[in-house]
């Protein structure tokens, strides 16, 4: 290495570093603030890494009966959003892929643009006639509108690169279309399922417009659940900021293992629900 | 002329089955999807329509009152000003983010160890909750016990009041959105410089251009039409934002913060005057495709000067 290519090294990890650490000072300030007493979050100047580690706030989030109800409650949400989204959704992908119905994409589009707000005053409406409200059927069907049109999207971009090949020496051999799908189609497709299973979840699991309207006490998620804790508890921080860790923690887990799959979903279809 | 008119009957004997057999055996695939679609989609957007054309309050008989809920729209101030911090948010939140995921995507199209750990690093803002992110931005922005405050002190700067101010609520509000989008431009253009040939670069390398002439006469419109399309991305999700405003602010101080969105749901879900919400929610809509239109006719119009230019 020659001392022009030492500088460029040099230079690149400065930029490295500066791009990367708005995101990893932040989540480290998010952790500490959760890991302090009220003495240390309250201090001046800011303590970062504090004497007495106060594990207490975590216990304290965790031990709530009610933070393991709204934990379920998230769960069985996105869970059905998603798995409901993956029934419907990937048959559908494949359908349009192979029929090269293209307009119908407008719909997805559509979805995109639409602010979720506006799907609401109509569904609010709808479950209440339907007595729904005050069980989380509302909000699973309400995530339908963000997960299955990120399904539908990612399942068509893949399908349509997938080999006909293969296909059509199946359907040769006497093969139904249904058993080319089950047996050729959905083998090959397997990493875009991963990636449209894994971006349904994380933004079925972030939202909260639909939960602030939808839920009732007994029926919120974590996103709304950890909103409601602000206006109630505005000057306890370490607790707070434990809870916020702990409900986002899953989906940054997920970020960081499989940002392969993340990257590649959101830059074929840069979906982004609600 | 006759071998062509005799092959093509046979021709079309052969392939009518297949043409009229083949479209239809992909509908079962599609139908469950069409099912839900049409009713968590355009169902809502249907009756969102019809709701728009009535007085319809909650607890309170609807009465049919034509385009009244759409003609208040221009005669109510909170409409008006929501529509102006909505224009000045928006177009802050997409200009930071398209500058600062320029630079980024840059710096991670070079080779380095741990470029794919340190990318998923990088997007974790845009992926974690926002309800909880924002609950963290609200504890920074603390004018006496912030760490914001405490930063801009170890620079010089005065303290500030971030969001609890009416002039800065919105450029604080911008930073957290900044901050949070910046990632999704960066994968965009990251794409759009993986598409760029080495050859131009070599050449110029020869004839002596720096880094900053490549970038600015390479890169810069070669990686145009994918700054385009995170610039609409971005527009559009600018537009709706709705979770960080709503959770650090809930449109305030006053009415500082309040963009359409959040005075859509003031009007919907805190005064439940739904038939005037689903007037906002229409001209909202029509808003949003207006601008994603615009913006789609002024690329065309660039590409045209860019050929122009170019013969």
């Amino acid at each position: 290495m020659n001392p022009r290519q030492i500088m460029g090294r040099i230079g690149l990890w400065l930029s490295v570093f500066i791009i990367v650490s708005p995101a990893i000072l932040f989540f480290l300030w998010m952790a500490s603030l959760s890991l302090k007493f009220e003495v240390d979050n309250a201090a001046y100047p800011p303590v970062f890494i504090p004497e007495n580690i106060a594990w207490k706030n975590y216990a304290d989030v965790l031990g709530s009966n009610r933070f393991l109800t709204y934990f379920i409650n998230s769960l069985v949400v996105t869970g059905c959003a998603t798995a409901l989204a993956m029934l419907v959704g990937v048959p559908a992908g494949y359908g349009i892929a192979r029929m090269a119905a293209h307009k119908s994409a407008i719909v997805i589009l559509i979805a995109r643009i639409t602010p979720g707000l506006s799907y609401l005053i109509p569904l609010f409406l709808l479950f209440q006639w339907l007595g729904l409200l005050g069980t989380l059927v509302p909000q699973i069907i309400i995530h339908l509108v963000v997960t299955v049109p990120i399904v539908i999207w990612i399942m068509i971009g893949y399908f349509e690169t997938t080999p006909l090949e293969l296909e059509e020496a199946a359907l040769i051999d006497g093969a139904t279309r249904w058993q080319v799908f089950r047996h050729v189609a959905l083998p090959i497709a397997r990493p875009g399922l991963a990636v449209a299973f894994i971006l349904a979840v994380i933004f079925s699991w972030n939202n909260f417009v639909f939960g602030i309207v939808l839920a009732g006490r007994e029926t919120r998620t974590l996103p709304v659940a950890v909103y409601n804790m602000i206006s109630f508890d505005q000057l306890s921080w370490g607790p707070l900021a434990a809870a916020a860790l702990i409900v986002t923690a899953p989906v940054l887990l997920l970020t960081v293992m499989a940002q392969r799959q993340i990257v590649a979903g959101l830059t074929a279809g840069a979906v982004k629900g609600g | 002329m006759s071998v062509v008119t005799q092959a093509s009957p046979a021709a079309a004997q052969n392939a009518a089955p297949e043409r009229e057999w083949r479209p239809p055996s992909y509908w079962p695939f599609v139908i469950p999807a069409l099912v839900v679609v049409l009713a968590v989609i355009v169902f809502p957007w249907l009756f969102t329509i019809w709701m728009s054309l009535n007085e319809w309050k909650v607890g309170s008989p609807t009465t049919f009152v034509g385009l009244a809920n759409y003609l208040r729209l221009p005669n109510d101030p909170r409409f008006v000003e929501a529509v102006w911090h909505t224009v000045f948010y928006t177009v802050l939140s997409v200009l930071l983010p398209l500058i600062f995921g320029t630079l980024a995507a840059v710096v991670f199209h070079q080779k380095f160890a741990g470029r794919g750990f340190l990318r998923g690093v990088f997007i974790m803002p845009m992926m974690a909750t926002p309800v909880a992110i924002a609950l963290v931005w609200t504890m920074m922005f603390h004018p006496q016990l912030g760490v914001l405050n405490y930063l801009l002190s170890l620079v010089g700067i005065p303290p500030q009041l971030w969001v609890f101010n009416p002039a800065t609520v919105i450029p604080s509000l911008v930073l957290v959105e900044t901050w949070q989008w910046t990632p999704l431009v960066m994968l965009i253009v990251l794409g759009g410089l993986a598409a760029i040939p080495t050859e131009p670069y070599e050449s110029a390398q020869i004839d002596g251009a720096n880094f900053w002439q490549m970038f600015r006469y390479i890169t810069l419109p070669l990686i145009t039409p994918f700054l385009f399309i995170a610039g609409m991305i971005r527009m559009i999700d600018a537009v709706k934002s709705f979770d960080i405003i709503f959770a650090i602010t809930q449109g305030g101080p006053g009415s500082a913060s309040e963009t359409i969105n959040l005075y859509l749901y003031s009007v919907a879900f805190v005064y439940y005057d739904l038939g005037y919400g689903s007037a906002i929610a229409v001209v909202f809509f029509l808003l949003i495709v207006a601008l994603a239109a615009l913006l789609l006719y002024l690329r065309k119009r660039m590409l045209w000067t860019e050929i122009g230019a170019g013969a």
